[in-house]
């Protein structure tokens, strides 16, 4: 009998680059539908936007390029960018700033840097950030969540369609009174004014923890996060290490000064620090590779949010700390290496001869 | 005594239990229903005449000549220079047909010389091994020689010259025999241990009485009960205190030389340096009981146990079978073909070989083959961009980050490639079970090494040529030097300002001279 030939190993792992980036999508699914509960569809349909424009830009990119298109179309890696941009915008943004934002980050924060697997920053966070001070104000139309007794008409579905797509909104609102500001923003600008905590807590936009809703929709995203956990595709060390530097710093702000600083509860369930800590900074090709630089990485994030949000003058400091803490890569790479088997431990790792 | 604990060895201890490494599905239960298969005589035999690592062998028996079972047919040359080249014995009895270059299994299905050999149908054995004598009584150089008379080599694949393993024994602390069958599919380790353990216990002496090691250690992995009784029963029997068991967490590679001296006795062996230099010594356990069986019944190396496994074969199962014996003969022996299959394996899934047909010889290296079916082998896919998701790094057993080094590998950066430690790769395959972007790790790594070991001889040989170079300036101006002294000297012994015209009437007095 013929046979046929291979190199070794002939067993390779089932969890390939599509696998694990469709799993990502799966466990986002009920962040989304808890947002979608309780924001509208908005959410749906800018998700929807900045996906077809991420698959659009990709496959512009890559035939430019010269690269193989179905393959790297098919490892869903711009849909998840695209879908994390999405989560991160107000909800009734409008469809040409999603799209720019989504088009910036697939071929300037990704394809110029290489493509996949050779971007230093987060392209999700990179295009965030590019349509944050290239569109102000519209970054800063967020509306309030569905929890039925707050002196305030959402959105209907249709009319969100109409002002995403077309700018218009229904006879008799304007953009100032469908828009509230978040949590986040709440506590930056009446901590400016010198309110107290407490005070500022009495606003029934603040649920238990977070802010109303917001809170739910944090949870949901852990939840998706404990199952990308489970299943292997990312590792404990990211999103321990956020957590944990973010809940030391605010839990000490609390304790030293309770009226001014919000407390960790507050810290990690509002704005977008679950989305970040599961799923923006566990993105593999923009973090670090061994397991302390991991715990460094993500140490320093959740220090640069806790700074951003408590001293920054942005209310929201996730996409910043991601993209600098980037920066540092290289450098916390170069540094946590292992020692090699065979080599004694001196601390650093060393020559063989030379 | 178990050297972990300090406990008898019958005594579990929890096995250390590494970060690295991977546990794939085992698929040993197939192989292991029924018992080792002793199997007849074949008809004729293909014996490859090189079956030892590194050095050339030659035939030492004519075309036509009769030869009979275990009889000497071929000689390798010495390893070091100062052992005894193992030889190689007839592994039926009958007449040598021809020796002839024939496809042998191996990396690449080069053609080799062969020793071909026909059966008589008679199986008579060559009698000069019986009666050689106590080797608990025989000094370590004659255990040696006698060694590499009965063609002991390497059986965990690696086909090393036993006796010069054994040779290079001063300072040995401890002796360990390896049977910790880390990769899936195979069991003939642990179908030996399970049914001749007496014999590994008994080589076990023999080579400690060679090496002068004090102890020995039989490791096992935790996922092989029946083996460790029946070693725990062959240790009582034979009443000797100094050989203990070990069991090892059951993941890959627990089983490899660097890997088991870490797990077992918590050292590792530093770089560039061999096992014996920290006083170890690594053995197969199929290597032990060969050794027990020619000393003990004058039988030298003429088969060896073979796991064959696999979707496409009928009946799974371990066979003693004789070198030399063709494939498609063996698996015709158990049962047949199940299927059609892909692919036949020699080794594991993880680091064999895949061979191109079934018309190929078993050799002292053959420990497994796999006849797979292609649902059993992962489908082929395109290779993606390194993801840098980390997992090839998590799982390498030399701590190595392989991320890192098929970034320097495809630079060509040997710099990096010497501070990120290439030469402690054991090429096991993990970083490629993991990899979700597909990328051949092993395969990259295997083809850098050859040119980064290049590039490290040529600066070995121009670190070489620049001392010399130094050597040579340094003599040349010490020789300057020393002119220079000397005419000083002569200079100096003409002192004066009217020396130059002395020297002028010397001359002037020697032309004058007829």
């Amino acid at each position: 009998m013929i046979f046929a030939s291979g190199i070794a190993p002939h067993w390779r792992t089932q969890h390939t680059v599509p696998v694990m980036m469709r799993q990502v999508i799966y466990s986002l699914l009920p962040g989304i539908t808890a947002y979608i509960w309780f924001f509208g569809i908005g959410v749906a349909v800018n998700c929807l936007i900045a996906a077809v424009v991420a698959a659009l830009t990709e496959a512009s990119a890559l035939l430019i390029r010269g690269r193989p298109v179905k393959l790297f179309l098919s490892d869903y890696s711009a849909i998840v960018t695209a879908i994390l941009l999405a989560l991160c915008l107000p909800v009734v943004t409008p469809w040409w700033v999603t799209a720019s934002g989504s088009f910036f980050a697939i071929a300037v924060a990704k394809h110029l840097y290489g493509g996949l697997g050779f971007n230093v920053f987060n392209p999700a966070m990179a295009g965030y950030v590019a349509i944050m001070v290239s569109f102000p104000e519209y970054m800063t139309h967020w509306t309030a969540p569905n929890i039925g007794d707050i002196d305030y008409q959402p959105l209907s579905a249709l009319a969100t369609l109409q002002y995403i797509f077309t700018g218009v909104l229904p006879d008799s609102l304007t953009i100032d009174a469908i828009s509230r500001a978040t949590p986040l923003d709440t506590v930056k600008t009446e901590l400016g004014m010198m309110l107290t905590m407490g005070e500022i807590r009495a606003n029934p936009l603040f649920g238990d923890l977070g802010g109303r809703g917001w809170e739910w929709i944090n949870s949901a995203y852990a939840l998706g996060g404990f199952w990308l956990l489970f299943r292997g595709i990312i590792r404990w060390h990211v999103p321990v290490a956020l957590l944990g530097s973010l809940l030391v710093m605010a839990g000490a702000g609390y304790i030293i000064d309770p009226a001014t600083h919000p407390g960790a509860g507050f810290h990690v369930f509002s704005g977008g620090t679950l989305l970040c800590a599961f799923f923006i900074a566990t993105d593999p090709v923009t973090c670090t590779t061994t397991n302390t630089g991991r715990l460094i990485y993500g140490a320093g994030i959740g220090i640069l949010i806790f700074m951003i949000r408590t001293w920054g003058s942005y209310a929201d400091g996730v996409a910043f700390a991601i993209l600098l803490m980037n920066m540092t890569v290289p450098l916390i790479d170069r540094y946590t290496r292992p020692k090699v088997y065979g080599r004694p431990p001196t601390g650093k790792e060393q020559r063989s001869h030379g | 005594m178990c050297p972990q604990t300090n406990k008898p060895a019958a005594y579990d201890p929890q096995p250390p239990r590494p970060e690295w490494g991977i546990r794939p599905p085992t698929r040993k239960t197939g192989s292991l229903k029924l018992p080792i298969l002793e199997a007849s005589p074949p008809r004729w035999v293909v014996i490859p005449i090189e079956q030892c690592l590194g050095v050339s062998a030659r035939a030492i028996v004519t075309p036509g000549q009769h030869v009979l079972t275990g009889e000497p047919i071929a000689q390798a040359d010495s390893v070091t220079g100062t052992d005894p080249g193992p030889k190689l014995h007839a592994s039926i009895s009958g007449e040598v047909i021809g020796i002839e270059n024939n496809m042998v299994p191996g990396t690449s299905a080069h053609r080799e010389p062969c020793i071909v050999i026909r059966s008589d149908g008679k199986d008579e054995t060559y009698s000069e091994y019986k009666n050689l004598g106590d080797p608990l009584q025989m000094d370590a150089g004659k255990i040696c020689t006698l060694i590499a008379e009965a063609g002991i080599v390497g059986l965990g694949g690696a086909l090393f010259s036993t006796a010069a393993k054994l040779q290079n024994s001063s300072g040995i602390r401890m002796l360990i025999l390896n049977g910790a069958e880390c990769e899936p599919y195979i069991t003939c380790d642990e179908m030996l241990l399970r049914e001749r353990a007496r014999k590994v216990a008994r080589g076990a002496q023999i080579m400690m009485r060679a090496l002068g090691a004090p102890d020995t250690v039989i490791a096992i992995e935790s996922d092989m009960p029946e083996a460790r009784v029946a070693i725990y029963d062959a240790i009582e029997e034979l009443g000797d205190d100094r050989i203990h068991e070990s069991v090892v967490t059951a993941k890959y590679p627990a089983g490899g030389e660097r890997q088991i001296i870490q797990l077992v006795m918590g050292e590792e062996v530093p770089e560039g340096a061999l096992q014996n230099d920290i006083g170890y010594v690594c053995h197969n356990v199929a290597t032990a009981a060969a050794i027990a069986e020619f000393f003990d019944e004058g039988r030298p190396l003429i088969s060896r146990i073979v796991t064959v496994t696999g979707g496409g074969i009928e009946t799974a199962r371990n066979v003693d079978v004789r070198i030399g014996t063709i494939m498609a003969d063996l698996f015709e022996l158990i049962g047949g073909y199940y299927d059609v299959s892909s692919h036949l394996i020699m080794g594991g899934p993880m680091m064999g070989v895949c061979l191109p047909n079934d018309e190929l010889p078993v050799t002292k290296a053959t420990n497994c083959l796999i006849i797979m079916k292609s649902r059993e082998l992962s489908p082929p896919r395109q290779e993606m961009p390194c993801i840098r998701c980390g997992e090839c790094n998590q799982v390498c057993p030399a701590q190595l980050l392989p991320q890192e080094l098929l970034t320097a590998s495809k630079q060509h950066d040997m710099e990096a490639l010497d501070t990120l430690g290439l030469n402690a790769c054991i090429e096991c395959g993990c970083c490629d079970y993991v990899c979700p972007s597909y990328i051949p790790l092993t395969a990259q790594f295997t083809s850098t090494k050859l040119e980064f070991r290049a590039h490290e001889s040529g600066m070995q040989r121009a670190a070489h040529a620049r001392e010399r170079y130094e050597a040579r300036a340094s003599r040349l101006q010490q020789e300057q030097a020393e002119r220079d002294k000397q005419l000083q000297e002569q200079v100096d012994a003409v002192s004066g300002t009217d020396s130059i015209d002395a020297v002028m009437k010397r001359v002037a007095s020697r032309d004058k001279k007829p």
